[in-house]
């Protein structure tokens, strides 16, 4: 495509900068690679280092700037630490990706209290800690921005699986139109974009777990597409929600996932 | 760096209804500048002709063809056209819609039926004759344009409102329907946009309720609703279906 059309203006992410949790692997990786494609500089706040390394080198060698620090999102003042860093070595903040996120495979009746504290942590206490302050340095420039939270399917439904991750989800599209009706003024943007089953490390057990065979197989009957989306699908949503193009948008749900949800 | 290239629709065919004038007209706009060809099927010839200009403008393949979409035996014909001009349909947006401002009271069947075969009836119909031509090319995208009564109620268009609300339910049937042939469809849910339609509003107090819902403060344009269906028609949104995309500037969640 010309660059210099319009429409690649819209989705153009040149000169941008963004943050995006657990951006070294599955779903994450892909966010980052794709904010990089579209001209973003990338900051990428997870734990594991050595994944960071492999999709710093990646984010690298498509020509991008990036960097990655290690952070884990349940430790309040290294996660605002490196909130900071990133302005000082990339520059303020225009798009943050609330993407970090984990599950634990117990039902309420097995869930500690501890098992519950971390999921909300982590999934939904770090994106309100991250939305605040990119906010706030959002609003202080006056430019806009741009907050995209990943949800998930599970943020819309029960399960009787991994009931604090769905709670985390649906707390954190609560949050998405808190704060889209509270940052319109500003011109700050804010949706949740909600994958599906992907082939992540997240959904390891129910592609490879013996025990979870039966659900494998229920999972894709039930989804129009037949199979699982691959994170490389989420590129295109998450450069649209980053950029100028849905402007107009603003506390709405993106849904990628293959039609699981409306069958 | 330019823009991914996962938004070019560079070779595709796209066919807006009601595309001379604005949403229709803003995503037809959108689609062209991403490269696509355009076809507008919609009944003003006036504006057929200055919207085909601006499309031509921005060097793409156009065409307008006047087209009633509540004439049943001009659908088909119509479609044939685009084709032949242009080559097979990749891209379908059913956008082509009207309101009939008459309370549940005082309504009279006629203007159900109307409002019902504009909005839902032309909408099944073109996208089944778009599906069928899709199905053997294993590819095709189709888009409904709902509306903020998909969800809400209104006071004074029941009929527009059902319409509507069935439009959504359609998407998700034909999402599930045809995934398995790689066409996905999905819908768009404008908030207030600048339009003709929304033009007589501007007179009552509804207005004023209506932007101070809206965080925004102010109706959107149909220029803001091209992203969302540039998105949509793009190799982007391959795993996206039977999905809504509610563009509204926060009015739905206020």
């Amino acid at each position: 495509m010309d660059s210099g059309s319009p429409t690649s203006n819209l989705f153009d992410l040149t000169g941008r900068v963004a943050i995006v949790t657990g951006g070294n692997r599955g779903l994450g990786r892909a966010i980052a690679l794709a904010l990089a494609g579209a001209g973003a500089s990338v900051a990428i706040l997870a734990r594991d280092e050595e994944k960071s390394r492999e999709t710093l080198a990646m984010l690298h060698q498509r020509g991008a700037r990036a960097i990655s620090l290690k952070t884990d999102l349940s430790n309040r003042p290294q996660t605002s630490a490196s909130f900071e860093t990133v302005e000082r070595e990339l520059g303020p903040v225009d798009i943050l990706v609330n993407n970090a996120g984990f599950a634990i495979l117990k039902g309420v009746l097995d869930q500690t209290d501890e098992d519950w504290d971390a999921v909300i942590e982590t999934n939904l206490t770090a994106a309100f800690r991250l939305s605040r302050m990119a906010a706030r340095s959002m609003a202080a420039r006056g430019r806009g921005g741009k907050i995209v939270n990943v949800s998930s399917i599970a943020g819309n439904f029960g399960t009787p699986v991994f009931p604090s991750y769905a709670v985390s989800k649906g707390g954190m599209q609560q949050l998405t139109r808190c704060l889209a009706l509270e940052l319109a003024p500003h011109n700050i943007q804010v949706n949740s974009l909600l994958p599906g089953w992907f082939t992540t490390d997240m959904t390891d057990w129910i592609r490879n777990w013996p025990e979870y065979s039966e659900a494998l197989k229920e999972m894709i009957q039930r989804t129009p597409r037949g199979r699982f989306g691959e994170p490389d699908e989420l590129a295109g949503a998450v450069v649209f929600l980053a950029s100028r193009a849905s402007d107009h948008m603003t506390g709405a749900d993106l849904v990628i996932d293959g039609g699981f949800s409306v069958r | 760096m330019s823009a991914p290239a996962i938004f070019d629709l560079s070779g595709r065919v796209a066919a807006v209804t009601g595309g001379n004038g604005g949403i229709g007209l803003g995503i037809a706009r959108g689609f062209a500048e991403a490269g696509a060809a355009v076809a507008i099927l919609a009944r003003d010839e006036n504006k057929n002709r200055e919207a085909l200009g601006e499309l031509r403008a921005l060097g793409v393949r156009a065409l307008a063809l006047k087209l009633d979409v509540t004439d049943r035996a001009a659908l088909a014909p119509a479609l044939a056209e685009v084709e032949r001009a242009l080559g097979p349909v990749d891209i379908l947006v059913n956008n082509a819609g009207i309101a009939r401002t008459v309370g549940v009271a005082r309504g009279e069947i006629g203007d159900w039926d109307h409002v019902i075969e504009t909005n839902l009836n032309a909408a099944f119909l073109l996208a089944r004759l778009a599906a069928r031509a899709m199905i053997p090319r294993r590819r095709g995208k189709i888009i409904n344009i709902g509306s903020e009564y998909s969800l809400f109620g209104n006071p004074i268009a029941h009929s527009y409102s059902a319409s509507k609300g069935a439009l959504i339910q359609l998407t998700r049937s034909m999402a599930v329907e045809l995934a398995p042939h790689n066409i996905q469809v999905n819908a768009i849910v404008p908030g207030w946009i600048e339009s003709d339609m929304t033009a007589p509003m501007k007179s009552r107090p509804f207005y004023q309720e209506v932007l101070r819902r809206t965080p925004a403060g102010r109706l959107g344009t149909p220029a803001e609703c091209a992203g969302a269906a540039i998105f949509l028609a793009s190799a982007a949104a391959d795993f996206v279906t039977g999905a809504t995309l509610i563009v509204d500037g926060g009015y739905s969640i206020k």
